[in-house]
């Protein structure tokens, strides 16, 4: 995935965290405005070509729901390589990465279930089934949940962030047995249709907006975790701060 | 090792130990759902399997974020850290003597259960084999969960939070297997197969994230 | 044997809790960490234990076993806490120790008998631990340092809750190891009455500073 290798060059590139503040500041605005384009024409898209001749206008729920669906896998996968970095290269910044994107990964995973569900209503009859991607989906909601409360229940940044490490990539690992498993449990989902082998089985006019929607959704997913990772990393100043008020406080200088 | 071993046992069956806890707690959780679903002796046998599995995988999370915590607080993990016996072995040891005092005692109790359920002997065999065979990787998923919790003073509901997504493929294929037993046209051995195959990839998985945990939880 | 220290500095949190410290002790020597409270000497005792990885600096032993790969395998670490199962009992509690220790090089653990008679509680091995007072259970704890055989002790505080009966005992204990070529690394506010001495006194880290989240 060319976003992972661009995640693998930012780590390393931004070592240090006030180089990221200027850089995130500079980026951001940019970003944004690129966002905000691709999401004013990939909407523009949505509405204006014409609905499924079966599916009628809830064809158009789609064009959330899919790229919504990949970035919460995406955004796992961040967080798995930032785990990683964490671990291996004990790098703040990958803990301060991985920690950012759990909340906006558990929005993504939430929007995908909802407009799922929305959709899954005028087609199937029914708000929810125990189809197989759909429940490894929720399962994955579950571990973002998790590994939020996780990162809340702790309070030295240091040591959790290589603890929760560990628990990102075990549950890494876990993804694809999940996925199986329930997999030949129970399934009723279509299969891929646009990412396969032999081409793309869907018709160009959903396609494109698809694919708008989808850069869409991931300029936004960047944009949102740049500026979270901007955040904690003021939240960590702004504690340092305040332990080093504590620390010179009760020492006769 | 065996010392090991032998100590967590003791431990677990003396006085403030999880052993019998957790046996007890398996049986409420079987002996609620009856009261829940009603007492459709059909009913109860057709899910019996699923309620034994659940109660089962619950009542194995029951004593887990103790595992590592006792050990933390007074002291002794310390010690198992600054040994040059690799780590995973201790953490392996500590998980193989949790099972053998929780998760073995829930796989004797489980025919009692099954007996309740009006489930028959075949459904209770299988039931007792795939929980044999399925509870270790429970333990070892958890112990991943319970030394990630290690230094938090309420770990124990964090533990199961974490500890229960990851465990849902166990479940699947412990259930599925014993309905296969059942049911004539699936066969019983590939879901059992593929369970054995969990719990080997966790006995190994989990003792290594597990010992990783511990090493940077501790200060 | 000779245990180095060259340079190590120590974070907690994102706390630098010291910075710069340096040691050399050869077989027969004991190293006395004194200082305030908070100023660092549990932190480098959990270092030299290699509890805590230090942010800089490096611990090496001369005259070990090749394969060794961190002094800590080598060493004994007596903590604020005792490392004992209030539900096992003394004679359990200190029987699992030896097993589960082992000796390493170079020597080899008292039997648990003459261990607890060591501390001057013999007699008492069957009670379970929890049933003992506050000093016999640190005086226990001590006989974990014979049970297995270590050169090195490390001992943070080691005789708190002790009266001072029990820091002669104890005073004696130490200098026997010290006798047959040990090493003692103790963090206390109180003298221990010890033969070869060197002092190590930690200031706390004077300048503050602002941890990795914060430019230099």
């Amino acid at each position: 995935m060319s976003e992972n290798s661009l995640a693998v060059r930012k780590f390393s590139d931004l070592a240090n965290p006030t180089r990221f503040l200027a850089l995130a500041d500079r980026v951001l605005p940019w970003l944004s405005a690129l966002t905000a384009l691709f999401f004013a024409v990939g909407l523009w898209l949505a509405f204006t070509t014409q609905g499924d001749y079966q599916q009628g206008e809830t064809v158009r729920i789609m064009y959330v729901h899919v790229p919504a669906a990949w970035l919460s896998m995406m955004c796992y996968s961040v967080m798995a390589l930032a785990a990683l970095g964490t671990l291996v290269w004990r790098h703040p910044i990958a803990d301060v990465s991985s920690r950012a994107a759990a909340p906006i990964g558990a929005c993504f995973t939430f929007l995908a279930l909802v407009t799922g569900s929305l959709w899954g209503k005028p087609m199937w009859g029914a708000w929810w089934v125990w189809d197989a991607r759909l429940t490894s989906v929720f399962v994955l909601f579950l571990m973002y949940l998790g590994l939020m409360a996780l990162n809340r229940a702790m309070d030295d940044p240091v040591r959790s962030s290589r603890v929760s490490a560990v628990l990102v990539l075990v549950g890494f690992v876990n993804i694809p047995i999940i996925k199986f498993s329930v997999e030949w449990w129970n399934t009723l989902h279509q299969p891929a249709s646009v990412l396969r082998l032999d081409g793309p089985t869907i018709d160009p006019e959903f396609l494109r907006p698809l694919v708008v929607m989808a850069i869409a959704f991931t300029l936004l997913f960047f944009t949102l975790h740049i500026a979270a990772m901007r955040n904690e990393i003021w939240r960590r100043r702004v504690t340092s701060l305040r332990r080093m008020a504590a620390r010179s406080a009760g020492r006769e200088v | 090792m065996i010392a090991l071993f032998f100590r967590d046992l003791k431990l677990s069956i003396r006085a403030g130990g999880g052993a019998m806890i957790g046996v007890l707690f398996f049986m409420t959780v079987v002996a609620v759902i009856p009261f829940g679903v009603g007492p459709d002796l059909n009913l109860l046998s057709r899910i019996g399997p699923a309620i034994l599995w659940i109660g089962a995988l619950l009542a194995s999370l029951l004593g887990l974020d103790r595992l590592f915590q006792a050990e933390r607080e007074d002291g002794s993990l310390d010690l198992m850290l600054m040994q040059e016996t690799p780590l995973i072995a201790t953490v392996f040891v500590k998980c193989a003597a949790h099972w053998a005092a929780t998760g073995l005692p829930l796989v004797i109790a489980a025919p009692l259960l099954g007996l309740f359920m009006n489930m028959d002997e075949l459904a209770i065999g299988a039931t007792m084999l795939t929980l044999l065979v399925g509870t270790p990787a429970i333990t070892f998923i958890g112990a991943v969960g319970a030394a990630v919790a290690v230094s938090l003073p309420r770990g124990g509901l964090l533990v199961s939070i974490l500890v229960l997504p990851l465990a849902i493929p166990v479940l699947i294929f412990g259930v599925s297997a014993v309905y296969a037993a059942i049911e004539d046209p699936a066969p019983f051995l590939p879901p059992l197969m593929i369970l054995a195959a969990i719990t080997l990839f966790f006995a190994v998985i989990g003792p290594l994230a597990a010992a990783a945990a511990l090493r940077h939880a501790s200060d | 044997m000779r245990l180095l220290a060259e340079g190590l500095s120590a974070r907690r949190g994102e706390d630098l809790i010291f910075n710069d410290i340096s040691f050399a002790l050869d077989a027969g020597e004991a190293l006395l960490v004194t200082g305030p409270n908070g100023s660092g000497k549990s932190t480098l005792l959990r270092v030299l234990a290699g509890l805590l990885t230090a942010e800089t600096g490096r611990l090496k032993l001369e005259g070990g076993p090749p394969e060794l790969q961190h002094p800590s395998e080598l060493s004994h670490y007596l903590g604020h806490r005792n490392a004992m199962k209030r539900e096992l009992t003394v004679a359990e509690n200190l029987s699992f120790w030896k097993r589960f220790l082992g000796d390493s090089f170079g020597g080899a653990g008292w039997e648990i008998g003459a261990a607890a008679e060591a501390v001057g509680l013999p007699g008492i091995t069957h009670l379970p631990f929890g049933y003992l007072s506050a000093g016999q259970q640190r005086r226990m704890a001590m006989a974990k340092l014979l049970v297995a055989y270590r050169p090195i002790w490390i001992l943070d505080e080691p005789t708190a809750a002790l009266d001072a009966a029990a820091d002669t005992l104890f005073a004696g204990l130490v200098n026997a190891h010290l006798q047959q070529g040990g090493i003692v690394v103790a963090a206390t506010h109180q003298p221990l009455g010890l033969g070869r001495v060197k002092e190590l006194r930690m200031t706390g880290f004077a300048g503050v500073d602002g941890g990795l989240w914060h430019d230099a």
